[in-house]
């Protein structure tokens, strides 16, 4: 197993940063007091994503959680995403959930999502860079994307969100 | 069979040598990541034979029109190859006849045709008996049909070993019971189920019986008469033919009256716009071009496992199958879903921390296939409280080095994820 040990693209999905979010999610659970709620799943596999979050009048994320049943990576992606978010004005969210898929798709390197959709947050769009692990394994793409798929449904006011279709 | 058939059969039996037999299938040869390619999922789909893939391009280079049109030579040649190869069919399943054997694009589509037609002739009220272990195909047409006509679609339970007993499928059966759809073997979890007593049964109080023999083709030796049971479904791909055809089996009596099932060309004898008369079987449920070089491909699988004494495939099988549960168990935290005393060919397990699309990404850098999900059997999973699995599934062509990679790669993964 040798060349296993060294295979970069396994070590680069699953670095520490999502193995550690894959097995202690951060902000699992629900937000009682939510604005909105989504279901998402991936049909093909079984996994499944509730998001719960709060918006103030104006705008700006107070509070969101999640709830799941997925992989290291959907989990991990999840929990991220609750740090990430958190604080935001939903407006810069979409635009962060867009700037995601990218990072995950090969479309923008980290350092160019950095640049581009970290103004001013750097430091916490940061740990989401180890999502672009994701781009040479496209079968895993929406594992990554499926907690952002949700929350995006989320803030457009559907009750549910798919990967299929 | 007849005694001639045998003894033809018999003459021309292989000795099973799994390096022969290896080579003969082309694709075992190449490297994935680098890693030899460890093929543990043939229940998903099997890889083809050279004989198999000769065929077929053969066909299409040399002989190919449509059937049962042209008067010419090429479309003839063709027409009898395809008819040929539902006798190969007829044989293998030992029908009375060559108008039981339909050809569909898949097991799906035969168990929708049963569903669509036998289905019709039910009412509101009559029941339809599945298992808790079904593959979603064999689930969703008896749910589409409830909801179009009100029949009552009844469960019977899986046990903690992943079994289903006689006596529960026994106690689901009632008077208003018209129909009884069961998998020969479950492709989630590998459990042999006692169809033949379960046929028995149903036959005793007057239902009719559905086989799902998608996994049971491929790993047991199938007499439909000897099973009597009224329909036997089966894919051609997991019987290492190609891809886009099936079979749908029917006893004779039972197709004569049933309705057609899709109308268009073939299947009819005479057409006017007030009225038209329905081919005789099996054309009757064959409407449209069939899947002609599929079923010849067909054929040709059939013809090469048939080359095999079939006890000495399911032994090799059986081997892996011990040997695999038995190297699994070596694993610290693993927990094997189905452990049934009658399995075929398929283990499916969890390991503690780690999920299987983890687990089977980091197998295929090592080279290994397997599936990791819920296997088309989503209310299985729920029953055993899981939302997915891992299934390594064997084939003829497997070997027992391919399960000490298996088992390899799951110590190599788990030092990634936990």
């Amino acid at each position: 197993m040798q060349a296993a040990e060294k295979d970069e693209d396994i070590l680069s999905l699953y670095q520490k940063i999502i193995l550690d979010h894959g097995k202690s999610p951060r902000n699992a659970g629900v937000v009682e007091q939510h604005d909105c709620r989504s279901e998402g799943k991936n049909p093909l596999c079984g996994d499944r994503v509730t998001v719960t979050v709060a918006i103030d009048d104006e705008g700006q994320v107070l509070d969101l959680k999640f709830d799941g049943k997925g992989c290291a990576i959907s989990i991990a992606s999840a929990s991220m995403m609750t740090e990430a978010v958190r604080g935001l004005r939903t407006d810069d969210v979409r635009k962060l959930i867009q700037a995601v898929a990218k990072l995950c798709k090969e479309e923008l390197s980290p350092d160019q999502f950095i640049a581009e959709y970290g103004d001013g947050l750097g430091a916490r769009l940061e740990p989401l860079t180890a999502l672009s692990g994701v781009r040479q394994f496209p079968a895993r793409f929406k594992c990554a994307n499926l907690p952002w798929h949700t929350l995006l449904s989320c803030l457009d006011g559907s009750d549910s969100a798919t990967t299929e279709g | 069979m007849s005694a001639l058939a045998h003894d033809a059969e018999k003459s021309e039996t292989r000795v099973f040598d799994l390096d022969l037999v290896r080579r003969d299938f082309p694709i075992l040869s190449r490297t994935v990541h680098n890693k030899p390619l460890t093929y543990l999922d043939s229940a998903a789909s099997a890889q083809k034979p050279q004989a198999v893939i000769d065929v077929i391009r053969y066909q299409y280079e040399h002989e190919y029109a449509n059937v049962h049109r042209g008067a010419y030579s090429l479309s003839e040649a063709l027409t009898s190859k395809y008819e040929l190869a539902r006798e190969k069919v007829r044989q293998f399943i030992n029908a009375t006849t060559d108008r039981e054997v339909v050809f569909t694009k898949g097991a799906t589509e035969a168990i929708n045709l049963v569903s669509a037609t036998f289905g019709r002739t039910l009412e509101a009220g009559d029941e339809v008996v599945i298992t808790g272990l079904e593959h979603h195909s064999n689930i969703i047409p008896w749910q589409l049909l409830r909801d179009q006509c009100g029949i009552v679609l009844k469960v019977v339970p899986v046990s903690d070993e992943g079994d289903v007993s006689l006596n529960d499928v026994a106690a689901a059966l009632s008077k208003k019971t018209k129909l009884v759809a069961v998998a020969h073997i479950s492709n989630a979890l590998g459990t042999l189920l006692p169809i033949k007593e379960i046929t028995a049964a149903a036959h005793a109080i007057g239902a009719k019986v559905l086989i799902d023999g998608c996994q049971g083709i491929a790993h047991e030796p199938v007499d439909v008469q000897d099973l009597d049971c009224d329909f036997y479904a089966f894919s051609g791909h997991k019987l290492y033919g190609p891809n886009g055809i099936g079979v749908l089996y029917g006893k004779e009596d039972m197709l004569n009256a049933m309705p057609p099932y899709q109308g268009g060309g073939e299947m009819i004898s005479n057409v006017t716009f007030e009225r038209s008369e329905w081919a005789e079987l099996p054309a009757k449920f064959e409407a449209g071009t069939p899947p002609i070089v599929p079923a010849v491909g067909l054929g040709a699988a059939i013809e090469y496992i048939s080359g095999f004494d079939r006890t000495d495939i399911a032994a090799h099988e059986n081997d892996l199958l011990v040997y695999a549960t038995e190297q699994l168990q070596t694993l610290n935290s693993i927990r094997l879903i189905g452990t049934a005393e009658k399995k075929a060919a398929a283990v499916s397990f969890v390991l503690e921390g780690a999920h299987p699309h983890d687990l089977a990404t980091i197998l295929d850098r090592s080279g290994v296939c397997v599936r990791a999900g819920h296997h088309c059997a989503q209310p299985l999973m729920d029953r055993f409280g899981v939302t997915a699995t891992v299934r390594a599934s064997f084939g003829m062509y497997n070997t027992r080095e391919e399960v000490d990679v298996l088992i390899d790669a799951l110590g190599h993964a788990r030092e990634i994820l936990c």
